[in-house]
């Protein structure tokens, strides 16, 4: 009988999880497992709130994103009330989305996953975290700091809250922005845009061409994608689109979101809390073997720069170009997962300003007409760890009865399952382990920024 | 060397920890300096199995400050949170979800077992799945606040807390002082016009914007009940005040209680009902009147409704 190596908690990543490696009697890897372990049940508490509520409920399964849940439910209520959002107030939730994509990558590039490559996966732990990162590379750190900074005080002067927001409400958005908004969200999208633009040539020049030995192997599986894109010209979209669902050879479906039931199917493990989505539609089950997984596709960001034609702001699109002359479409290797993160943060940041130099940005019609009443919606969005559906049906009185989420997160548990035993196979044998290949296993989940 | 600190997440949704971050600027110092983190888990890498995950007992090192976000919905956030308390000589309970149990206590309204055989059992999930019981914490019977586990020596709620207060608490600390924190109600900080209640009768759902002119100051804005919206900042803790107005009334949009109740025991949905009927507004026409206590259901305040029991009104 071999023993369990418990690697608890899974460190520098959004929630709570720990992976447990099973060595043979040899010391050789026998099975791996990523634990997610815990169950809250929104889709239970919220039957009986009226559906309004519900986008100020909801954001809190996650505080990481909580625009994204709370704007995926806001389409979903509409859907349910059949409300069409006034253009402007549209445009307010989608450039709500599109900065809070913004801040969320600086936190995940750099307080959380720069540690491994600034310090080394291999640095001890007490220095290989934000804090070393401060220490050994202050400058940057600073500059880094006020970044996310400038990002987050944007959005919380806004729109009131940035964490658990409430101003995108049923039918559009709860207050109108006056032109001297918009000329300081401006100014400060175009310093995050000039930011954005040196994170990405910084970690093309000093991170991923030093360690493109290990992206080209820590990690990496086959598996097909999932995406939103434009429903017109298939160009990468955060707030809303068609879905798009690739297959590891490159060829795809596209899908309207209220149809996601005939394409996407969650599988359950007794050692996990957290559902597997899987492509229902391919029609080959579910597996996670390494050679030969079933059903199997990943979101988030690679999956996003996989499955987009192009991109439709100048900045990004040219580094689109440039990742897919390098490494093709679609792109497997795991942790491109951080390049592919930084092209997304030029394109949210191209994307903000377009949307605050439209001259109906500032119109004072943000609200339509809304009455409560019985039906069904299905909001999606893509929040940056994946496609995040909400699907909620009302009653006469417009108070949810029946609820069905699928969170971001949830599309790469059985990714990241499959990586974790990719990577510690390759990594462990023969009983040899240490800290630095065990920190090499959570590089693995952490690309996935789950 | 700084001060030895601790952070620990139980059942949350790591809003907390991004409020942490807001402090900015001032947060650099502050996690350099003042403080030494020796263990937290969304920024560094100690184990609680040593840092090959050989060990079998949970371990925390010692810390003088121990800070804890989330309530206590499971056998690992309890074991966790007992370990916290053994190893910090100060804990602080951060968040609402620590102090009252948050929105994950909504839970406590409704009977857990059935509602999680449900989660189970939804239209894209695979028939004849069943709720996971393998190498997964075990669920409580119920959320629990942290103060209803061990003892906390320190409340700051908020969801999310104000960046400002945890700033405010941490120095005070460091400087061997009692922090200086809000004590009165969200209303004590809402600079809205009053005018008198006037012919408000029953409480509007809010599916339509307030009455504002865009971009006038805040205190040019009537008051949000006295507009005949629900707006719970009479009866919720103050906090949430960042730039002249409580945070919700700044988007123009009334607040829901995420402060939790204004004295530490007390009850939100109560404290509305008889705030709304002694301005002679009509209590039942508020939709849904036990999610008024959606952010403190811990602490025994919300249970599932009896079966076969007469409607709570």
């Amino acid at each position: 009988m071999g023993k369990v190596l418990n690697i608890a908690p899974v460190s520098r990543i959004e929630g709570h999880a720990k992976i447990a490696i099973h060595l043979d009697d040899q010391g050789n890897v026998q099975d791996s497992f990523l634990h997610i372990q815990s169950l809250r049940g929104f889709e239970k508490f919220i039957e009986g709130r009226p559906a309004e509520e519900v986008p100020r409920i909801v954001n809190r399964i996650c505080g990481i994103c909580p625009w994204m849940h709370h704007l995926a439910s806001n389409k979903a209520v509409d859907g349910a009330f059949g409300v069409t959002p006034t253009e402007t107030g549209y445009k307010l939730r989608e450039m709500c989305q599109v900065m809070a994509h913004i801040n969320d990558k600086i936190l995940h590039f750099f307080f959380l996953a720069a540690p491994d490559f600034v310090l080394g996966p291999d640095a001890d732990y007490a220095v290989r975290n934000v804090i070393g990162v401060v220490k050994a590379a202050p400058e940057l750190a600073t500059q880094v700091v006020k970044m996310r900074q400038l990002g987050q005080m944007m959005l919380d002067k806004f729109a009131g809250k940035a964490i658990h927001p409430i101003a995108g409400v049923v039918g559009g958005f709860a207050k109108p922005m006056i032109e001297e908004e918009r000329q300081e969200l401006l100014a400060g999208t175009r310093t995050l845009l000039d930011f954005a633009c040196f994170a990405l040539d910084f970690a093309i020049n000093n991170v991923f061409a030093k360690y493109l030995d290990v992206i080209s192997d820590l990690g990496v599986i086959k598996t097909g994608f999932l995406g939103t894109v434009d429903r017109a010209d298939g160009s990468l979209r955060l707030y809303d689109g068609k879905q798009r669902l690739m297959k590891p050879d490159g060829s795809y479906v596209d899908f309207e979101g209220k149809d996601y039931t005939q394409y996407l199917g969650e599988h359950v493990e007794p050692w996990g809390y957290s559902k597997m989505p899987y492509a229902k539609s391919w029609n080959e089950g579910f597996d996670m073997n390494l050679a030969a997984p079933k059903g199997i596709y990943r979101a988030n960001t690679l999956a996003r720069i996989n499955v987009c034609d192009k991109i439709s702001t100048p900045k990004a699109q040219a580094a689109l170009e440039a990742f897919r002359a390098s490494f093709g479409r679609p792109a497997q290797q795991t942790l491109l997962y951080h390049y592919a993160r930084l092209i997304e943060l030029v394109y949210a940041c191209e994307r903000t300003i377009e949307l605050l130099e439209w001259e109906g940005i500032t119109d004072p019609k943000v609200r339509a007409k809304v009455e409560p009443k019985a039906g069904r919606g299905v909001g999606i969005v893509e929040a940056p760890r994946g496609t995040l559906i909400h699907d909620y049906t009302t009653d006469d009185n417009g108070c949810i009865v029946k609820a069905n989420l699928i969170v971001g997160t949830t599309h790469n548990i059985a990714p990241m399952n499959m990586s974790v035993k990719q990577a510690a196979t390759t990594l462990i044998k023969n009983g040899v382990y240490n800290q630095g290949l065990l920190n090499q296993v959570e590089m693995a989940v952490r690309a996935y920024d789950p | 060397m700084g001060v030895t600190t601790a952070l620990e997440w139980l059942g949350s949704c790591s809003g907390c920890e991004i409020a942490i971050l807001n402090i900015g600027e001032a947060l650099v110092p502050i996690i350099t300096e003042a403080l030494d983190i020796v263990h937290a888990p969304v920024l560094m890498d100690h184990k609680y199995f040593g840092q090959c995950g050989e060990g079998v007992t949970l371990t925390i090192p010692e810390a003088v400050v121990g800070i804890v976000t989330g309530g206590v919905s499971n056998h690992e956030h309890l074991e966790v949170l007992e370990e916290m308390r053994k190893k910090c000589k100060v804990l602080i309970a951060l968040g609402t979800c620590a102090t009252h149990g948050g929105i994950p206590a909504l839970m406590n309204g409704q009977d857990r077992q059935q509602s999680w055989e449900e989660v189970y059992q939804t239209v894209t999930t695979d028939p004849g799945a069943q709720i996971p019981n393998v190498e997964v914490p075990a669920p409580l019977d119920r959320v629990y606040a942290c103060d209803e586990k061990v003892k906390i020596d320190m409340q700051l709620p908020g969801c999310p807390p104000n960046p400002e207060l945890i700033a405010e608490v941490i120095v005070s600390l460091l400087e061997n002082r009692a922090p200086v924190l809000p004590g009165k109600s969200v209303c004590d900080t809402c600079p809205t016009r009053r005018e008198g209640k006037g012919d408000v009768e029953k409480v509007k759902r809010f599916i339509t914007n307030a009455t504002f002119k865009p971009g006038e100051p805040i205190d040019q804005m009537r008051c949000l009940l006295e507009q005949g919206y629900l707006c719970m900042g009479p009866v919720t803790a103050a906090g949430c005040a960042k730039r002249g107005a409580p945070a919700c009334i700044s988007a123009r949009v009334p607040c829901r209680g995420c402060f939790g109740p204004v004295r530490k025991d007390g009850n939100q949905l109560l404290d509305m009902m008889n705030a709304l009927a002694s301005n002679g507004i009509d209590y039942k026409s508020v939709v849904d009147r036990r999610s008024l206590l959606r952010f403190s259901g811990a602490h025994g305040m919300l249970r599932p409704v009896k079966k076969r029991a007469d409607k709570e009104d």
